[in-house]
């Protein structure tokens, strides 16, 4: 029934690959770059006063539900958006949703879905993915991280959209109400690569955006300090949020690349195609900062980590992506 | 970073599974490619993971003890923290941590446990246990 309707795709990451999809089957085909772009999904924080597994958070994108938030905002769709305070009306809701032949997105948190490879299941609650369809005590899932569409338990489910937290999902359910037929993207892409641009070079907070990347390369200097064992750790973190969380490649900065030669190519706009080269070098500079953290932690010779040779590399991405964003202010 | 540079490791954390990347192909052009993992993912992931399983580990051997309660270790095992397990099951971190004792967590109600094992996602009877051997590997 429901699976000869719906076409799964692979992404790279899990917000913006459920909202392309959607669209896509609402009859605006938009990419995941664009959807990410068109929602001002780009970011940096670094928040050393909210904690996850006892580390501090590190964002390379905004906040979770905030590329669904950012669509609505910039290119006029609606979404229709449940939670629930309980468990068994939150599946009911579900499955009657599906019965009513809609694909829903969900947040849900990646420690309880058991299709997730185990060495992958920590206690993220922020893991969106569209469920499609329900055959008997099973739900049709297009998780847009995995290449293949999966299946999971109706109990299963529950639990994972159930669980209590930082950023609970209190099972979120959502999915399209209005979907404009087409963009005007002359007007709106402009818009919201300055005002994403804006954010990353002026948010007033110290900890946000650029200023965030330079907050983060001080304390890496800082960390000589610190036991070892926790020194180590925190860089690795840094790279797990880069790299394994929320993914994108590089933190997000591939992505933002690809949506802004996308930009380019559909206004003709030779300064776009130019800011995504340097925005793509960005992003290699990310994974030169990746790799440097990956060699000082397996480091099995026992010599002492460079954190300065660390923290300076964190400073000079930070200045080439400023140059990007004042690039793009004056698109 | 270009196509041919995308790493295709075959990292254990993956389990057979790829993701999803944006490269260049050699025009300039963007596209996804399905990578198998790069190196340096699976280091720093394997790096929070022994360190769930040392905690784990060194839970264990104090439940084992007498020093702290099964749901100490269960915690650890289950990949939470103090903050974590207090938030899930909806206890203040005190009450937590006073169910850390022995003595008082044999003397909990049915109904405090059945929300711990909700939160921990365990049957009472493993709850209330710990398993009678724990794998020493390299955590």
């Amino acid at each position: 029934m429901a699976e000869t309707h719906f076409k799964h795709d692979h992404f790279a990451h899990c917000e913006s690959g459920v909202m392309s999809l959607m669209l896509r089957h609402h009859g605006l085909d938009i990419s995941e770059p664009m959807a990410f772009g068109l929602s001002t999904g780009l970011m940096f924080a670094y928040i050393p006063f909210v904690k996850l597994g006892g580390m501090p958070l590190i964002a390379y994108r905004n906040m979770p539900r905030g590329i669904i938030k950012g669509l609505q905002k910039n290119i006029g769709i609606r979404m229709k958006m449940h939670t629930f305070s309980n468990p068994e009306k939150g599946t009911e809701m579900l499955n009657s949703l599906l019965a009513q032949g809609k694909f829903v997105g969900a947040q849900t948190s990646v420690f309880w879905l058991p299709y997730f490879p185990p060495e992958m299941q920590f206690h993220f609650n922020g893991h969106n993915l569209i469920v499609y369809g329900r055959e008997e005590n099973e739900y049709l899932i297009s998780d847009p991280v995995l290449e293949n569409p999966v299946r999971c338990e109706i109990s299963a489910l529950q639990k994972a959209r159930f669980v209590k937290g930082v950023m609970a999902p209190k099972g979120l359910l959502y999915y399209p109400e209005f979907v404009p037929a087409e963009i005007d993207f002359e007007k709106i892409l402009p818009k919201v690569i300055r005002k994403n641009a804006k954010i990353m070079l002026k948010t007033p907070l110290p900890i946000a955006g650029v200023s965030g990347i330079r907050a983060l390369a001080r304390k890496i200097a800082k960390l000589k300090k610190k036991e070892t064992r926790y020194a180590s750790l925190f860089l690795g973190h840094i790279v797990r949020m880069q790299e394994e969380i929320g993914t994108g490649g590089a933190g997000f900065r591939f992505i933002y690349a690809s949506f802004l030669q996308e930009a380019g190519t559909i206004l003709d706009n030779s300064q776009l195609s130019e800011s995504s080269q340097a925005m793509t070098a960005v992003g290699d500079g990310w994974r030169d900062f990746a790799m440097m953290i990956a060699k000082a932690i397996r480091n099995k010779k026992g010599e002492p980590i460079d954190f300065m040779a660390i923290s300076n590399k964190l400073l000079s991405v930070a200045s080439s992506e400023a140059e990007v964003y004042k690039r793009l202010m004056q698109i | 970073m270009e196509t041919s540079n995308v790493p295709q490791q075959d990292i254990s954390t993956y389990s057979g599974n790829k993701k999803a990347m944006y490269a260049t192909q050699k025009n300039g052009d963007y596209t996804v490619i399905a990578s198998s993992g790069w190196s340096v993912e699976e280091a720093v992931t394997k790096q929070a993971i022994q360190e769930l399983e040392r905690l784990a580990n060194t839970a264990y051997q104090s439940v084992v003890a007498g020093k702290f309660s099964p749901l100490y270790f269960h915690m650890y095992d289950q990949r939470m923290d103090l903050p974590t397990l207090a938030q899930s099951s909806g206890f203040f971190q005190w009450r937590v941590k006073r169910h850390f004792k022995p003595v008082i967590f044999q003397k909990l109600s049915t109904k405090i446990l059945a929300r711990y094992s909700d939160a921990l996602g365990l049957d009472r009877d493993i709850l209330c246990t710990i398993p009678e051997k724990r794998k020493q590997g390299n955590g």
